[in-house]
Parts: C-alpha cells; sequence; structure tokens
C-alpha cells in the first residue's frame, strides 16, 4: 500500500515519530491463541500520536490493513523520504486530528514489522520461528491489541477506525471488548470473506509456496522467497485496484517502447507497474507473515465465531455508534457487504451511518486522499460522546 | 413558538412543536440534514436519517447527525417493530412510488409518524390548469411534466380519505401558507384545501 503515500501537501504532520515496543506473555504467563496454543512472549509495535487527556477518554485505536504497520502517520526521522501510511488523514486538524485526540496505531500480531511473528527469533531454539509459528486469527491480534490498550491505562476507546482487515479488527473489537468502545469506524470491509476473496488469497499463498526458496517456511538463514512473494504481491495489488483505475492509470499503454518487443518482457506498463510493486514489496514484507495473515482474514467469519451464524446475534452485545463506509467501485470488499454490517446493526437498534463514497480506485481508495472521507471521518468523530 | 434561529423553516418549527424532547426520531428522505439538525439542537432528539445520494449524506455526517444511505423503500424494512417515537416524511411523500407500503411501514417502526407534503388543490393551482390548460407549476412543485420527480400529488384531502382508507389515525394536522420565504408562514384554518400550499399531518397506528 506504500506506493500511495506522499508528503502532506500543506506541509501539515503529527512530524517527527517514535516506534515503541510492548511485551508481553511471557512463559508461564502465556497467551492463549484461539487454536488452543499458549504462545509467548509476543511483542507488538506501536506508534502514538497526540495527547492522551487526563480522563483518558480521548484515544483513537488506528488498525492497519493486511502488510502496513505502526508508522501510520509522521517521519521517523528528518530525512525520510515518505511519511507513514495514512499521513493524509491522521495530524493537527486532519480527519483525525491529533489536536484532540490520542492516535495508537500498532503492528498485527503475525506481522513483520516489528511486532511477533513468523520471522521473529523464538528464544526457546534462537533462530526464526518459520512454520512453528502458530496460526494466528483476527480474534487474537485484537487481544494483542487489548493487552497494549489496557497497558496505556485506558478503560474505553473514543473510536476504532481501519479499512480492509484492518476494519475486521474494528468489528472484533467492538463484539469482543463491547465496553471498551465507544464508536467505530469500518471502512471497506467484511465480516467474512467471500469465496471470491479466499481465491486470491489462495493463489497468492500458491506463489509463495512454489518457490523452492521459501522451503517449508525455513528460508530465514538463506535465500528468501522473492519470487513467489513478488508474484503474490502481484495479485493482491490488481484485487485492490479497479478496471476504471487501471483504464485510466495505464490503459494499453506501452513501457518505454513504440511497439511489442515480441517477447516476454514487461511491454504493458501495466505490467511493469505490477513487476515494480511485487520487486519492492519483497524488500519490506517477509513471504511466511503474507501466508499467516491472508489466511487469518480468511478466518475470519464474525457471524459464526460471535453469532452462531447469524450476523444480527453477532452485533447484540456491541453498544458503539458506528459509520460504515464503502466505495462504489471496490469489488474485492463490494457495498453488499458492508449494507450487510449496517443492516444487523439497525436490527440491533445500533446508531449507525453509512456512506458508499463514490471512487474509482477501488478497494485501496480509503488510502488515497480523499477530502469526503476525511470531513466525513471528523464530523463523526466529533459527534460521539464521551 | 418561539426559536432562537428565525432563518428556521416555517414548516420545521410546526413539526418541532408536535415532537416531544429527548425523543428518537428517524426521517426518512432527509436531504442535508436541515430538519435533524434543527431537531437535535432544538428538542434533544436522537436522530436518524434515510438519504439516496452520497453527496447529501456525507453533508450530514459531516455535521454530526446519524444518516444512512439508501433508498427509504427499502431501509424501512431492516428496522424493529417500535423502534423510533417518531417517522418523518418531510415533502417527499409526492416522490414515494408505493404510498400505502411505506406509510405502513412508517407506522410499524415508529409510534407516531409526520408526514407534510405541498397541496396539489391550492387554489393557485386550480387557477393554473383553468386557465393555462398546461400542467401546473408552483414554488414547491416547479419541474416540467417530463422531468418531474414527483409522481404523487395529492391534496389535503386526500391525505384525509386515504388516512380512512388506510386505517390510520390522525393525531394532529395544520395546514399553512409560506408567506415572503419558507421562514414565514401562516396557518390556514378557513377552507385549508384551496387556501393552504402545504399540509403537516401527525398520524398513529388505529386504536382499536
Amino acid at each position: 500500500m506504500s506506493e500511495y503515500i506522499e508528503h502532506d501537501g500543506n506541509g501539515v504532520s503529527v512530524g517527527l515519530v517514535e516506534k515503541k515496543y510492548f511485551i508481553f506473555a511471557d512463559p508461564p504467563d502465556e497467551m492463549m491463541l484461539e487454536s488452543k496454543i499458549q504462545f509467548g512472549p509476543v511483542q507488538i509495535a506501536y506508534e502514538t500520536y497526540g495527547r492522551l487527556n487526563e480522563d483518558k477518554d480521548n484515544a483513537v485505536l488506528v488498525l492497519h490493513a493486511l502488510t502496513a504497520d505502526a508508522h501510520a502517520a509522521g517521519y521517523h526521522n528528518e530525512n525520510d523520504a515518505k511519511p507513514g501510511w495514512w499521513e493524509f488523514m491522521i495530524g493537527p486538524g486532519k480527519g483525525i486530528d491529533t489536536k484532540k485526540y490520542f492516535v495508537i496505531c500498532s503492528n498485527i500480531l503475525g506481522s513483520c514489522m516489528g511486532s511477533t511473528g513468523p520471522s521473529s527469533i523464538n528464544p526457546k531454539t534462537k533462530k526464526a520461528y518459520g512454520f512453528d509459528f502458530p496460526v494466528v486469527t483476527i480474534g487474537d491480534m485484537v487481544c494483542a491489541q487489548k493487552m497494549l490498550i489496557d497497558h496505556l491505562g485506558i478503560k474505553r476507546l473514543h473510536s476504532l477506525i481501519g479499512g480492509s482487515v484492518g476494519g475486521m479488527q474494528v468489528l472484533e473489537w467492538c463484539v469482543r471488548y463491547p465496553e471498551m468502545v465507544a464508536s467505530a469506524i469500518p471502512l471497506a470491509t467484511t465480516t467474512r470473506h467471500s469465496a471470491l476473496a479466499i481465491a486470491f488469497n489462495e493463489v497468492a499463498r500458491q506463489a509463495i509456496i512454489a518457490d523452492p526458496n521459501w522451503n517449508s517456511g525455513n528460508y530465514y538463514s538463506g535465500k528468501k522467497p522473492d519470487l513467489g512473494l513478488a508474484v503474490a504481491r502481484m495479485i493482491g495489488h490488481i484485487t485492490y485496484l479497479s478496471d476504471e483505475s487501471m483504464r485510466v492509470k495505464f490503459g494499453r499503454k506501452l513501457q518505454d517502447k513504440s511497439d511489442f518487443s515480441f517477447n516476454f518482457d514487461a511491454d504493458f506498463q501495466v505490467e511493469s507497474y505490477l513487476r515494480h510493486q511485487g520487486a519492492k514489496f519483497v524488500e519490506r514484507f517477509d513471504a511466511n507473515s503474507f501466508l499467516y495473515i491472508t489466511r487469518a482474514a480468511d478466518y475470519f467469519d464474525l457471524e459464526k465465531q460471535h453469532g452462531k451464524g447469524s450476523i444480527v446475534k453477532a452485533f447484540s452485545k456491541t453498544r458503539a455508534k458506528f459509520l460504515v463506509v464503502s466505495f462504489t467501485s471496490d469489488w474485492l470488499y463490494p457495498t453488499y457487504m458492508s449494507k450487510n454490517i449496517v443492516k444487523a446493526l439497525k436490527k440491533n437498534k445500533i446508531d449507525v451511518s453509512f456512506c458508499e463514497i463514490e471512487a474509482k480506485w477501488g478497494h485501496d481508495a480509503f488510502l488515497i486522499p480523499n477530502r469526503r472521507l476525511a470531513n466525513l471521518l471528523k464530523g463523526f468523530l466529533e459527534s460521539v460522546e464521551k | 413558538m418561539k426559536f432562537e434561529n428565525s432563518k428556521i423553516r416555517f414548516d420545521f418549527k410546526i413539526i418541532a412543536s408536535w415532537v416531544k424532547p429527548g425523543s428518537k426520531v428517524l426521517a426518512l428522505g432527509c436531504g442535508e440534514g436541515d430538519l435533524l439538525y434543527f431537531l437535535k439542537k432544538n428538542n434533544n432528539v436522537q436522530e436518524t436519517g434515510i438519504e439516496i445520494k452520497e453527496s447529501r449524506v456525507s453533508k450530514c455526517i459531516e455535521k454530526g447527525l446519524s444518516v444512512l444511505q439508501g433508498d427509504i423503500n427499502e431501509e424501512v424494512v431492516d428496522y424493529p417493530d417500535n423502534c423510533f417515537d417518531y417517522v418523518i416524511l418531510s415533502q417527499t411523500m409526492q416522490q414515494v412510488y408505493t404510498p400505502f407500503k411505506l406509510v405502513m411501514s412508517m407506522l410499524r417502526i415508529g409510534a407516531k409518524s409526520i408526514v407534510s407534503f405541498p397541496n396539489f388543490c391550492h387554489w393557485q393551482i386550480r387557477m393554473q390548469i383553468m386557465l393555462s390548460g398546461y400542467v401546473p407549476k408552483t414554488k414547491e412543485l416547479p419541474y416540467e411534466w417530463y422531468d418531474t420527480p414527483n409522481i404523487r400529488l395529492l391534496s389535503i384531502k386526500d391525505f384525509r380519505s386515504f388516512a380512512k382508507k388506510v386505517g390510520f389515525d390522525i393525531l394532529k394536522q395544520e395546514a399553512f401558507k409560506y408567506n415572503r420565504d419558507d421562514t414565514d408562514g401562516k396557518i390556514v384554518r378557513f377552507m385549508p384545501n384551496i387556501f393552504a400550499t402545504n399540509g403537516i399531518f401527525l398520524i398513529g397506528r388505529k386504536k382499536l
């Protein structure tokens, strides 16, 4: 997702920020995972922006998507080429106003951006976990986030905001810890993956698994499955775009040439773009983390886990005020999925707002500077009572 | 009725005088949320709006109102019975394809409903038909026959007979005409079906 990040046009930013770490679940007090495996220790990387007020009731937790990280806004040092991944949304006077709110973003369990995941060192073996890392779920990620929020001394969150897999975490939070959530903003998300979404994830996973360097997940001391991971990213990336955005951005334009090369180089701009995205991705992301997190997203099924199959029942405990947002061109998590959430909330008499934003950029629309989205968030956050 | 802001539309003031403070209100076809915003500030209501147009929905949410984007005919279906104290259909009835079905849903999900609409039998409209020979156009119904969204034109009398046929009670009613602009009006008691430009009704399920 980092390809969209730009410096703020008006130079407004939270400025220099620091990545922090929280470690918990040290043996023997390990964390009980949904798979019934005891696991620990767990390290969670996080960043905070703005100030926690005296009553500790102005905290906004931002939940990131599949491959992002805790670095949601600002810069780690003055020479950083790019700010955090939601720079346009988080900052003084922005959609999530750091003058008013204490914003927290943590890296999900299973990732490779500072939180414990398959590439972390297993203290028992002194080697990377690899495939010994237990399968984690969206619920496990949320449990770990809750430990962090407890650690920060926050009893109740003013709001939870996240798009895509981040939106799944928002929903999971609302049903798992209803008393801790005053409001929630799930963006471009779903209560469970469609067969289409699982299918794309499976193709991406198979690309990694088919790479000989993957070596059943044990590659940390040798060559990495870069080719497989790059292809996985290319597949994923296609699902985040839309027919229209690809037509506008690339069409059938050729890359640095006037005619076909009559071989299998990247002739079309779209090919060259995807190859570039794939190559860039392997520099920052771990193949095993990609497998684990896509698995967690596929397993996520709010109605099955919390409502015995009923989405209405799943939301019966939540008391948060909701703003649900979808995007017209999102075909990975189409609007009907958001409308299902809205419908279930209405049936539970929950205060819910819903807007389907017209955007041609596909699923990734929530990551692209969008005044309408920023204004919606701003208005909604201000309307939430403490 | 006394309101701090004199710029409030005359019909909004009538509605506000009927709505009990602190009640739960659903406004169908709420536009940019002017009525809901007024009721929230003035009557301290817990508001919900439904509006189909994205740009208007976002205006509402930016103002801090709870509003859902969707078609009013479909959105009312999801709510449990008696979910609201009032369901309001303000100046929208004339655009509803199935008024009977919608009013039944409104009475199901709300304890009471409020319906307001332009009176199509105002004397100026009658005169236009008689004298000009063209389908009438007014300030409230300004469209040509070929581009109008207003497909259900009704009068104050029509609505009263609709109440009898459908079987709901009219609890309160007011007929009025606007003076210079929207914010200023006058209640019409003498032959309202001829002299009032608008009607507002508070309705409820028939008491058995």
